[in-house]
Protein backbone atom coordinates (compact mmCIF):
# COMPACT_ATOMS: atom_id res chain seq x y z
CA UNK A 1 0.00 0.00 0.00
CA UNK A 2 3.26 2.41 1.35
CA UNK A 3 6.20 1.95 0.59
CA UNK A 4 9.21 4.18 1.14
CA UNK A 5 12.67 2.94 0.15
CA UNK A 6 15.84 5.04 0.79
CA UNK A 7 14.24 8.71 1.67
CA UNK A 8 16.93 11.55 1.95
CA UNK A 9 15.99 14.89 2.30
CA UNK A 10 18.12 17.96 3.70
CA UNK A 11 17.13 20.98 4.59
CA UNK A 12 20.21 23.28 3.37
CA UNK A 13 23.21 21.20 4.84
CA UNK A 14 20.87 20.09 7.67
CA UNK A 15 20.56 15.71 6.98
CA UNK A 16 17.36 14.92 8.00
CA UNK A 17 16.00 11.89 6.70
CA UNK A 18 19.31 9.33 5.54
CA UNK A 19 18.06 6.74 4.05
CA UNK A 20 14.48 5.71 5.31
CA UNK A 21 12.96 2.24 4.02
CA UNK A 22 8.86 1.91 5.09
CA UNK A 23 6.64 -0.16 4.52
CA UNK A 24 3.05 -0.07 5.14
CA UNK A 25 0.41 -2.91 4.16
CA UNK A 26 -3.30 -2.61 3.26
CA UNK A 27 -5.61 -2.45 6.38
CA UNK A 28 -2.21 -2.10 8.63
CA UNK A 29 -1.46 0.76 11.34
CA UNK A 30 1.86 2.01 11.86
CA UNK A 31 2.96 4.11 14.12
CA UNK A 32 5.90 6.17 14.09
CA UNK A 33 8.11 6.81 17.29
CA UNK A 34 11.23 9.15 17.57
CA UNK A 35 12.35 11.80 19.49
CA UNK A 36 11.50 15.28 19.21
CA UNK A 37 12.95 16.77 15.56
CA UNK A 38 14.59 13.47 14.41
CA UNK A 39 12.13 13.98 11.28
CA UNK A 40 8.74 12.38 11.83
CA UNK A 41 6.85 15.28 10.13
CA UNK A 42 9.28 14.80 7.79
CA UNK A 43 9.00 12.04 6.73
CA UNK A 44 5.16 11.64 7.10
CA UNK A 45 5.20 14.76 4.26
CA UNK A 46 6.82 12.22 1.93
CA UNK A 47 4.22 10.66 2.19
CA UNK A 48 1.38 12.44 0.79
CA UNK A 49 3.79 14.51 -1.42
CA UNK A 50 3.99 17.47 0.33
CA UNK A 51 7.75 17.43 0.54
CA UNK A 52 10.08 15.40 -2.57
CA UNK A 53 13.10 13.49 -1.21
CA UNK A 54 16.34 14.50 -2.57
CA UNK A 55 16.52 10.72 -3.22
CA UNK A 56 14.53 7.48 -3.28
CA UNK A 57 11.27 6.34 -3.67
CA UNK A 58 7.62 6.92 -2.72
CA UNK A 59 4.96 4.21 -4.00
CA UNK A 60 1.27 4.05 -2.82
CA UNK A 61 -1.00 1.35 -4.31
CA UNK A 62 2.18 0.59 -6.78
CA UNK A 63 1.98 4.49 -8.42
CA UNK A 64 5.22 5.73 -8.38
CA UNK A 65 4.14 9.48 -6.24
CA UNK A 66 7.47 11.26 -7.45
CA UNK A 67 6.54 10.34 -11.30
CA UNK A 68 3.25 11.94 -10.70
CA UNK A 69 2.19 15.54 -12.67
CA UNK A 70 -0.32 18.08 -10.27
CA UNK A 71 -3.47 16.50 -11.77
CA UNK A 72 -2.32 12.66 -11.28
CA UNK A 73 -1.07 13.86 -7.61
CA UNK A 74 -4.19 15.51 -6.51
CA UNK A 75 -6.37 12.77 -7.35
CA UNK A 76 -4.14 10.09 -5.25
CA UNK A 77 -4.40 12.62 -2.64
CA UNK A 78 -8.26 12.25 -2.36
CA UNK A 79 -7.68 8.96 -1.12
CA UNK A 80 -5.61 10.59 1.92
CA UNK A 81 -6.63 12.64 4.90
CA UNK A 82 -3.84 14.29 7.02
CA UNK A 83 -3.72 15.64 10.47
CA UNK A 84 -1.32 18.17 11.02
CA UNK A 85 0.71 18.03 13.89
CA UNK A 86 -0.78 22.10 14.90
CA UNK A 87 -4.09 21.21 13.01
CA UNK A 88 -3.42 23.23 10.39
CA UNK A 89 -6.95 24.52 10.28
CA UNK A 90 -7.98 27.74 8.03
CA UNK A 91 -8.35 30.64 10.31
CA UNK A 92 -10.81 32.55 7.87
CA UNK A 93 -13.18 29.96 7.64
CA UNK A 94 -15.79 28.47 10.16
CA UNK A 95 -15.49 25.05 11.64
CA UNK A 96 -17.74 23.08 9.46
CA UNK A 97 -16.21 24.79 6.34
CA UNK A 98 -12.75 23.61 7.69
CA UNK A 99 -14.51 19.66 7.85
CA UNK A 100 -16.43 19.88 4.98
CA UNK A 101 -13.25 21.81 2.62
CA UNK A 102 -12.98 18.76 1.00
CA UNK A 103 -16.27 17.86 -0.12
CA UNK A 104 -17.52 21.31 -1.23
CA UNK A 105 -14.24 21.52 -3.37
CA UNK A 106 -14.58 18.00 -4.67
CA UNK A 107 -18.22 17.07 -4.86
CA UNK A 108 -21.57 18.43 -5.83
CA UNK A 109 -22.87 18.16 -2.57
CA UNK A 110 -25.44 21.35 -1.20
CA UNK A 111 -23.80 23.33 1.53
CA UNK A 112 -26.44 22.03 3.90
CA UNK A 113 -25.61 18.63 3.43
CA UNK A 114 -21.77 19.23 3.77
CA UNK A 115 -22.89 20.59 7.01
CA UNK A 116 -24.56 17.92 8.46
CA UNK A 117 -21.99 15.77 7.30
CA UNK A 118 -19.39 18.00 9.24
CA UNK A 119 -21.40 17.80 12.61
CA UNK A 120 -21.38 14.06 12.20
CA UNK A 121 -17.41 14.04 11.48
CA UNK A 122 -17.13 16.77 15.04
CA UNK A 123 -19.30 14.59 16.62
CA UNK A 124 -17.30 11.48 16.46
CA UNK A 125 -14.47 12.98 17.79
CA UNK A 126 -16.43 14.21 20.41
CA UNK A 127 -17.16 17.90 19.28
CA UNK A 128 -20.87 19.33 19.74
CA UNK A 129 -22.35 23.21 18.69
CA UNK A 130 -18.88 24.40 17.95
CA UNK A 131 -19.61 23.89 14.21
CA UNK A 132 -19.98 27.61 13.45
CA UNK A 133 -17.45 28.69 15.92
CA UNK A 134 -14.56 30.25 14.20
CA UNK A 135 -11.03 28.26 14.73
CA UNK A 136 -9.26 30.99 16.53
CA UNK A 137 -11.76 30.48 19.45
CA UNK A 138 -11.06 26.81 20.04
CA UNK A 139 -8.44 24.97 22.54
CA UNK A 140 -5.46 23.24 20.98
CA UNK A 141 -7.15 19.79 21.77
CA UNK A 142 -10.32 21.11 20.18
CA UNK A 143 -8.39 22.36 17.06
CA UNK A 144 -6.89 19.35 16.90
CA UNK A 145 -10.13 17.24 16.89
CA UNK A 146 -11.21 19.41 14.66
CA UNK A 147 -8.29 18.93 12.81
CA UNK A 148 -9.18 14.86 12.49
CA UNK A 149 -12.65 15.43 12.07
CA UNK A 150 -11.53 17.29 8.49
CA UNK A 151 -9.10 14.58 8.14
CA UNK A 152 -12.06 11.66 7.94
CA UNK A 153 -14.12 14.01 6.36
CA UNK A 154 -13.82 12.25 2.38
CA UNK A 155 -13.80 8.69 4.37
CA UNK A 156 -10.34 8.43 2.90
CA UNK A 157 -8.01 5.31 2.65
CA UNK A 158 -5.13 6.20 3.99
CA UNK A 159 -4.74 8.15 7.15
CA UNK A 160 -2.10 10.37 8.41
CA UNK A 161 -1.81 11.53 11.36
CA UNK A 162 1.12 14.00 13.28
CA UNK A 163 1.03 13.67 17.00
CA UNK A 164 -2.91 13.23 17.58
CA UNK A 165 -2.82 13.01 20.69
CA UNK A 166 0.04 15.87 21.79
CA UNK A 167 -1.76 18.35 24.27
CA UNK A 168 -4.61 16.31 24.50
CA UNK A 169 -5.70 15.45 28.49
CA UNK A 170 -5.34 11.94 29.00
CA UNK A 171 -9.11 10.55 28.58
CA UNK A 172 -9.59 12.46 24.88
CA UNK A 173 -6.18 11.08 24.48
CA UNK A 174 -7.48 7.78 25.15
CA UNK A 175 -10.72 8.87 22.84
CA UNK A 176 -8.71 9.60 20.25
CA UNK A 177 -6.93 6.61 20.26
CA UNK A 178 -10.18 4.61 20.53
CA UNK A 179 -11.62 6.67 17.58
CA UNK A 180 -8.39 5.69 15.70
CA UNK A 181 -8.50 1.99 16.39
CA UNK A 182 -12.31 2.43 15.20
CA UNK A 183 -11.31 4.35 11.62
CA UNK A 184 -8.87 1.19 11.09
CA UNK A 185 -11.39 -2.08 11.87
CA UNK A 186 -14.58 -0.11 10.69
CA UNK A 187 -13.60 1.05 7.39
CA UNK A 188 -9.86 -1.13 7.12
CA UNK A 189 -8.24 2.29 6.87
CA UNK A 190 -4.58 2.20 6.26
CA UNK A 191 -2.98 4.78 8.94
CA UNK A 192 0.65 6.36 9.56
CA UNK A 193 0.71 7.73 13.36
CA UNK A 194 3.36 10.27 14.53
CA UNK A 195 3.25 10.07 18.49
CA UNK A 196 6.00 10.34 21.24
CA UNK A 197 3.41 8.78 23.31
CA UNK A 198 4.22 5.42 23.88
CA UNK A 199 0.64 4.65 25.62
CA UNK A 200 -0.61 5.49 22.63
CA UNK A 201 1.86 3.81 20.36
CA UNK A 202 0.85 0.22 21.73
CA UNK A 203 -2.62 0.90 21.78
CA UNK A 204 -3.05 1.49 17.89
CA UNK A 205 -0.07 -0.07 16.60
CA UNK A 206 0.12 -3.02 14.67
CA UNK A 207 3.60 -2.45 13.93
CA UNK A 208 6.12 0.25 15.79
CA UNK A 209 8.87 1.69 13.73
CA UNK A 210 11.48 4.03 15.25
CA UNK A 211 13.21 6.72 13.53
CA UNK A 212 16.25 7.78 14.77
CA UNK A 213 19.59 9.50 12.99
CA UNK A 214 17.44 9.93 9.67
CA UNK A 215 16.83 6.12 9.81
CA UNK A 216 14.39 3.18 11.08
CA UNK A 217 16.48 1.74 13.53
CA UNK A 218 13.91 -0.90 14.21
CA UNK A 219 10.74 -2.23 13.26
CA UNK A 220 8.53 -4.72 14.82
CA UNK A 221 5.02 -5.41 16.63
CA UNK A 222 4.30 -3.41 20.01
CA UNK A 223 5.80 -6.96 21.71
CA UNK A 224 8.70 -7.05 20.23
CA UNK A 225 9.29 -2.91 20.26
CA UNK A 226 8.66 -3.28 23.94
CA UNK A 227 11.10 -5.71 24.80
CA UNK A 228 13.93 -4.56 22.43
CA UNK A 229 16.95 -5.66 22.58
CA UNK A 230 18.32 -2.19 20.82
CA UNK A 231 19.51 -0.13 23.56
CA UNK A 232 18.10 3.13 21.73
CA UNK A 233 14.82 2.17 21.36
CA UNK A 234 14.49 0.90 25.01
CA UNK A 235 15.89 4.14 26.13
CA UNK A 236 13.39 6.31 24.21
CA UNK A 237 10.17 3.32 25.09
CA UNK A 238 10.97 3.53 28.79
CA UNK A 239 11.10 7.49 28.58
CA UNK A 240 15.05 7.33 30.17
CA UNK A 241 17.15 10.48 30.35
CA UNK A 242 20.52 8.41 30.52
CA UNK A 243 21.32 6.12 28.04
CA UNK A 244 22.98 5.99 23.97
CA UNK A 245 20.70 8.87 22.88
CA UNK A 246 22.52 12.29 23.01
CA UNK A 247 20.26 15.21 23.52
CA UNK A 248 22.35 18.14 22.00
CA UNK A 249 22.39 20.67 24.18
CA UNK A 250 22.23 19.17 27.53
CA UNK A 251 25.34 17.93 29.37
CA UNK A 252 25.73 14.63 31.21
CA UNK B 1 36.82 47.55 3.04
CA UNK B 2 36.74 47.25 -0.78
CA UNK B 3 36.36 43.66 -1.46
CA UNK B 4 33.51 43.58 1.22
CA UNK B 5 31.52 45.69 -0.77
CA UNK B 6 31.86 44.63 -3.53
CA UNK B 7 30.74 41.23 -1.87
CA UNK B 8 28.00 42.56 -0.87
CA UNK B 9 26.86 44.28 -4.11
CA UNK B 10 27.38 40.65 -5.58
CA UNK B 11 24.83 38.78 -3.17
CA UNK B 12 22.33 41.84 -3.55
CA UNK B 13 22.51 41.21 -7.41
CA UNK B 14 22.35 37.70 -7.06
CA UNK B 15 19.38 38.07 -4.66
CA UNK B 16 17.36 40.62 -6.82
CA UNK B 17 18.07 37.95 -10.24
CA UNK B 18 17.20 34.92 -8.48
CA UNK B 19 13.78 36.83 -6.70
CA UNK B 20 12.87 37.73 -10.67
CA UNK B 21 13.40 33.90 -11.81
CA UNK B 22 11.15 32.73 -8.82
CA UNK B 23 8.41 35.17 -9.29
CA UNK B 24 8.64 34.60 -13.08
CA UNK B 25 7.91 30.40 -12.70
CA UNK B 26 5.09 32.09 -9.96
CA UNK B 27 3.49 34.11 -12.48
CA UNK B 28 3.63 31.07 -14.86
CA UNK B 29 1.56 29.05 -12.81
CA UNK B 30 -0.51 31.80 -12.12
CA UNK B 31 -1.10 32.84 -15.95
CA UNK B 32 -2.12 28.63 -16.46
CA UNK B 33 -4.01 28.78 -13.54
CA UNK B 34 -6.40 31.53 -14.62
CA UNK B 35 -7.01 29.53 -17.73
CA UNK B 36 -7.41 25.92 -15.98
CA UNK B 37 -10.87 25.01 -14.26
CA UNK B 38 -12.42 25.11 -11.85
CA UNK B 39 -12.54 28.96 -11.84
CA UNK B 40 -12.27 30.09 -8.11
CA UNK B 41 -14.95 33.09 -8.91
CA UNK B 42 -16.21 33.47 -5.29
CA UNK B 43 -12.41 33.60 -3.88
CA UNK B 44 -11.76 36.23 -6.84
CA UNK B 45 -15.21 38.55 -6.16
CA UNK B 46 -14.35 38.65 -2.35
CA UNK B 47 -10.54 39.62 -3.36
CA UNK B 48 -11.97 42.25 -5.32
CA UNK B 49 -13.72 43.45 -2.87
CA UNK B 50 -10.75 43.56 -0.48
CA UNK B 51 -8.92 45.58 -3.06
CA UNK B 52 -11.63 47.46 -4.63
CA UNK B 53 -14.16 48.40 -1.77
CA UNK B 54 -12.67 48.47 0.86
CA UNK B 55 -9.45 50.50 -0.34
CA UNK B 56 -11.89 53.09 -1.61
CA UNK B 57 -11.89 55.80 1.33
CA UNK B 58 -8.08 55.65 1.55
CA UNK B 59 -7.97 55.79 -2.06
CA UNK B 60 -10.52 58.70 -2.25
CA UNK B 61 -8.91 60.81 0.37
CA UNK B 62 -5.73 60.18 -1.36
CA UNK B 63 -7.00 61.28 -5.05
CA UNK B 64 -8.94 64.96 -3.81
CA UNK B 65 -5.60 65.54 -1.62
CA UNK B 66 -3.80 65.30 -4.96
CA UNK B 67 -5.52 67.07 -7.18
CA UNK B 68 -5.95 70.15 -4.90
CA UNK B 69 -2.69 70.29 -4.28
CA UNK B 70 -1.17 70.04 -8.09
CA UNK B 71 -4.08 73.09 -8.35
CA UNK B 72 -2.59 74.93 -6.08
CA UNK B 73 1.02 74.95 -6.79
CA UNK B 74 0.24 75.28 -10.28
CA UNK B 75 -1.51 78.13 -10.17
CA UNK B 76 0.53 80.30 -7.62
CA UNK B 77 3.05 79.16 -9.90
CA UNK B 78 1.15 79.67 -13.27
CA UNK B 79 0.48 83.30 -11.58
CA UNK B 80 3.99 84.31 -12.30
CA UNK B 81 4.06 84.46 -16.42
CA UNK B 82 -0.10 84.69 -16.34
CA UNK B 83 -0.49 81.29 -17.39
CA UNK B 84 -3.04 80.00 -14.16
CA UNK B 85 -5.91 79.35 -17.38
CA UNK B 86 -4.08 75.81 -17.79
CA UNK B 87 -4.31 75.19 -14.33
CA UNK B 88 -7.16 72.71 -15.33
CA UNK B 89 -4.67 71.29 -18.12
CA UNK B 90 -2.55 70.51 -15.64
CA UNK B 91 -4.39 68.50 -12.91
CA UNK B 92 -6.01 66.83 -15.65
CA UNK B 93 -2.81 65.49 -17.28
CA UNK B 94 -0.87 64.84 -14.20
CA UNK B 95 -3.76 63.00 -12.62
CA UNK B 96 -4.96 60.99 -15.87
CA UNK B 97 -0.99 60.54 -16.66
CA UNK B 98 0.95 59.92 -13.76
CA UNK B 99 -0.34 60.60 -10.27
CA UNK B 100 -3.60 58.51 -10.76
CA UNK B 101 -1.91 55.27 -11.59
CA UNK B 102 0.89 55.79 -9.46
CA UNK B 103 -0.53 57.16 -5.96
CA UNK B 104 -3.22 54.74 -5.90
CA UNK B 105 -0.72 51.67 -6.64
CA UNK B 106 1.55 52.88 -3.58
CA UNK B 107 -1.82 53.13 -1.57
CA UNK B 108 -3.46 49.93 -2.74
CA UNK B 109 -0.18 48.56 -1.96
CA UNK B 110 0.36 49.60 1.54
CA UNK B 111 -2.96 48.28 2.58
CA UNK B 112 -4.02 45.53 0.18
CA UNK B 113 -0.23 44.19 -0.34
CA UNK B 114 0.83 44.22 3.13
CA UNK B 115 -2.51 42.02 4.01
CA UNK B 116 -2.13 39.94 1.49
CA UNK B 117 1.69 38.95 2.15
CA UNK B 118 0.96 38.69 5.84
CA UNK B 119 -2.32 36.88 5.15
CA UNK B 120 -0.52 33.67 2.95
CA UNK B 121 2.68 34.00 5.45
CA UNK B 122 0.56 33.08 8.41
CA UNK B 123 -1.07 30.49 6.16
CA UNK B 124 2.29 29.15 5.24
CA UNK B 125 3.97 28.97 9.36
CA UNK B 126 0.70 27.19 10.38
CA UNK B 127 0.88 24.78 7.52
CA UNK B 128 -2.41 25.70 6.41
CA UNK B 129 -0.95 25.49 2.53
CA UNK B 130 0.21 22.60 3.43
CA UNK B 131 -3.54 21.36 4.41
CA UNK B 132 -5.01 22.65 1.46
CA UNK B 133 -2.79 20.71 -0.84
CA UNK B 134 -3.41 17.54 1.13
CA UNK B 135 -6.90 18.57 0.21
CA UNK B 136 -6.15 18.33 -3.17
CA UNK B 137 -6.34 22.28 -4.17
CA UNK B 138 -3.65 24.08 -5.55
CA UNK B 139 -2.69 26.72 -3.39
CA UNK B 140 -1.24 28.99 -5.97
CA UNK B 141 -4.92 28.85 -7.66
CA UNK B 142 -6.95 28.50 -4.95
CA UNK B 143 -5.05 31.82 -2.63
CA UNK B 144 -2.89 33.72 -5.45
CA UNK B 145 -4.90 33.36 -8.69
CA UNK B 146 -7.59 35.56 -7.39
CA UNK B 147 -5.82 37.80 -5.77
CA UNK B 148 -4.40 38.50 -9.16
CA UNK B 149 -6.97 38.78 -10.89
CA UNK B 150 -8.64 40.80 -8.36
CA UNK B 151 -5.49 43.53 -8.32
CA UNK B 152 -5.60 43.45 -11.95
CA UNK B 153 -9.05 44.55 -12.74
CA UNK B 154 -9.40 46.73 -9.72
CA UNK B 155 -6.69 48.86 -9.91
CA UNK B 156 -7.62 50.38 -13.04
CA UNK B 157 -11.60 50.71 -11.50
CA UNK B 158 -9.59 52.98 -8.85
CA UNK B 159 -7.81 54.83 -10.73
CA UNK B 160 -10.84 56.07 -13.05
CA UNK B 161 -12.60 57.13 -9.87
CA UNK B 162 -9.22 58.51 -8.86
CA UNK B 163 -8.83 60.42 -12.22
CA UNK B 164 -12.33 61.86 -11.56
CA UNK B 165 -12.06 63.23 -7.81
CA UNK B 166 -8.86 64.35 -8.25
CA UNK B 167 -10.24 66.43 -11.18
CA UNK B 168 -13.07 68.06 -8.93
CA UNK B 169 -10.57 68.23 -6.15
CA UNK B 170 -8.76 71.00 -8.48
CA UNK B 171 -11.47 72.57 -9.65
CA UNK B 172 -12.88 73.08 -5.79
CA UNK B 173 -9.23 74.93 -4.87
CA UNK B 174 -9.09 76.69 -8.26
CA UNK B 175 -12.57 77.71 -8.87
CA UNK B 176 -13.83 77.81 -4.91
CA UNK B 177 -10.53 78.83 -2.89
CA UNK B 178 -8.82 81.12 -5.34
CA UNK B 179 -11.69 82.66 -7.24
CA UNK B 180 -10.91 81.49 -10.77
CA UNK B 181 -13.22 81.12 -13.27
CA UNK B 182 -15.22 77.90 -13.40
CA UNK B 183 -15.41 77.87 -17.30
CA UNK B 184 -11.92 78.35 -17.70
CA UNK B 185 -10.98 75.58 -15.71
CA UNK B 186 -13.37 72.98 -17.10
CA UNK B 187 -12.33 74.27 -20.97
CA UNK B 188 -8.31 73.41 -19.99
CA UNK B 189 -9.16 70.21 -18.53
CA UNK B 190 -11.18 69.16 -21.57
CA UNK B 191 -8.78 70.86 -24.17
CA UNK B 192 -5.95 69.22 -23.41
CA UNK B 193 -6.80 65.99 -22.36
CA UNK B 194 -7.41 62.91 -24.73
CA UNK B 195 -8.36 59.43 -24.36
CA UNK B 196 -5.56 58.00 -24.64
CA UNK B 197 -3.95 59.72 -21.62
CA UNK B 198 -6.50 58.41 -19.70
CA UNK B 199 -6.00 54.29 -21.70
CA UNK B 200 -2.52 54.88 -21.29
CA UNK B 201 -2.83 55.49 -17.49
CA UNK B 202 -5.29 52.98 -17.06
CA UNK B 203 -3.08 50.29 -18.39
CA UNK B 204 -0.16 51.32 -16.26
CA UNK B 205 -2.35 51.04 -13.41
CA UNK B 206 -3.54 47.25 -14.61
CA UNK B 207 -0.08 46.58 -14.84
CA UNK B 208 0.92 47.69 -11.37
CA UNK B 209 -2.21 45.80 -9.95
CA UNK B 210 -0.88 42.94 -11.57
CA UNK B 211 3.05 43.81 -10.15
CA UNK B 212 2.19 44.08 -6.75
CA UNK B 213 0.03 41.21 -6.01
CA UNK B 214 2.21 39.51 -7.69
CA UNK B 215 5.33 39.96 -5.65
CA UNK B 216 2.95 40.72 -2.19
CA UNK B 217 1.55 36.96 -3.03
CA UNK B 218 5.29 35.83 -4.03
CA UNK B 219 6.68 37.18 -0.69
CA UNK B 220 3.94 35.86 1.49
CA UNK B 221 3.41 32.38 0.03
CA UNK B 222 7.33 31.41 0.45
CA UNK B 223 7.56 32.99 4.05
CA UNK B 224 9.97 31.04 6.50
CA UNK B 225 10.69 31.12 9.90
CA UNK B 226 7.54 32.01 12.17
CA UNK B 227 5.50 34.76 12.90
CA UNK B 228 9.54 37.24 12.26
CA UNK B 229 9.16 35.82 8.53
CA UNK B 230 5.75 36.87 8.67
CA UNK B 231 6.86 40.32 9.53
CA UNK B 232 9.84 40.27 7.49
CA UNK B 233 7.47 38.88 4.10
CA UNK B 234 5.26 42.15 4.69
CA UNK B 235 7.90 44.54 4.95
CA UNK B 236 9.51 42.83 1.82
CA UNK B 237 5.72 43.14 -0.26
CA UNK B 238 5.36 46.52 0.49
CA UNK B 239 9.34 47.90 -0.39
CA UNK B 240 9.98 45.00 -3.32
CA UNK B 241 6.11 46.37 -4.89
CA UNK B 242 6.53 49.95 -4.32
CA UNK B 243 10.50 49.41 -5.88
CA UNK B 244 8.20 47.66 -8.73
CA UNK B 245 5.34 49.94 -9.75
CA UNK B 246 7.70 53.14 -9.56
CA UNK B 247 10.61 51.88 -11.60
CA UNK B 248 8.38 49.86 -14.40
CA UNK B 249 6.49 53.59 -14.21
CA UNK B 250 9.09 55.22 -15.76
CA UNK B 251 9.61 52.51 -18.43
CA UNK B 252 5.97 51.99 -19.17
CA UNK B 253 5.44 55.85 -19.46
CA UNK B 254 8.34 55.88 -22.04
CA UNK B 255 6.48 53.67 -24.04
CA UNK B 256 2.90 54.57 -23.91
CA UNK B 257 3.60 58.09 -23.79
CA UNK B 258 5.60 58.62 -27.01
N1 LIG C 1 10.57 23.11 5.61
C1 LIG C 1 11.67 22.99 6.37
N2 LIG C 1 12.75 23.77 6.11
C2 LIG C 1 13.88 23.64 6.84
N3 LIG C 1 14.03 22.78 7.85
C3 LIG C 1 13.00 21.98 8.16
C4 LIG C 1 11.76 22.04 7.44
N4 LIG C 1 10.91 21.14 7.94
C5 LIG C 1 11.60 20.53 8.95
N5 LIG C 1 12.83 21.03 9.08
C6 LIG C 1 13.85 20.59 10.05
O1 LIG C 1 13.89 19.19 10.04
C7 LIG C 1 14.06 18.68 11.34
C8 LIG C 1 12.99 17.65 11.65
O2 LIG C 1 11.76 18.31 11.78
P1 LIG C 1 10.40 17.54 12.10
O3 LIG C 1 10.17 16.49 11.09
O4 LIG C 1 9.35 18.58 12.23
O5 LIG C 1 10.69 16.88 13.52
P2 LIG C 1 9.69 16.02 14.40
O6 LIG C 1 10.29 14.67 14.47
O7 LIG C 1 9.67 16.67 15.75
O8 LIG C 1 8.36 16.02 13.75
C9 LIG C 1 14.03 19.86 12.28
O9 LIG C 1 15.35 20.14 12.67
C10 LIG C 1 13.47 20.98 11.45
O10 LIG C 1 14.06 22.18 11.82
MG1 LIG D 1 6.65 16.83 14.19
Amino acid sequence: MIELKNIHKSFEDKQVLRGVDLQVKKGESLVVIGGSGSGKSVLLKHIIGLLRPDQGTVMIDSTDLLALDEDGLNEIRKKFGMLFQAAALFDSMKVWENVGFGLKRHTKLPDAEIKEIAVQKLKMVGLVNIEDVMPSELSGGMRKRVGLARAIAMEPDILLYDEPTTGLDPIMADAINKLIIEMREKLDITSVTITHDMKSAYKIADTIAMLYNGVIIETGSPDEIENSSNEIVRQFVEGRAEGPIVLEGIER
Amino acid sequence: MLIKFIEWIGAAVEGVIIGIGKISILLYNVLRGIFKPPFEIKNTLRQMLEIGVNSLPVVLITAVFTGMVLALQSYTGFKRFGAEGLVGSIVALSMTRELGPVLTALIVTGRAGASMAAELGTMRVTEQIDALETLATNPVKYLIVPRFIAGTIMLPALVVVTDIIGILGGYFVTVVLLNAGSRTYMKATWDFLQAEDIYNGLIKAAFFGAAFTLISCYKGFYTKGGAEGVGRATTGAVVYSSMAILISDYFLSAWLFK
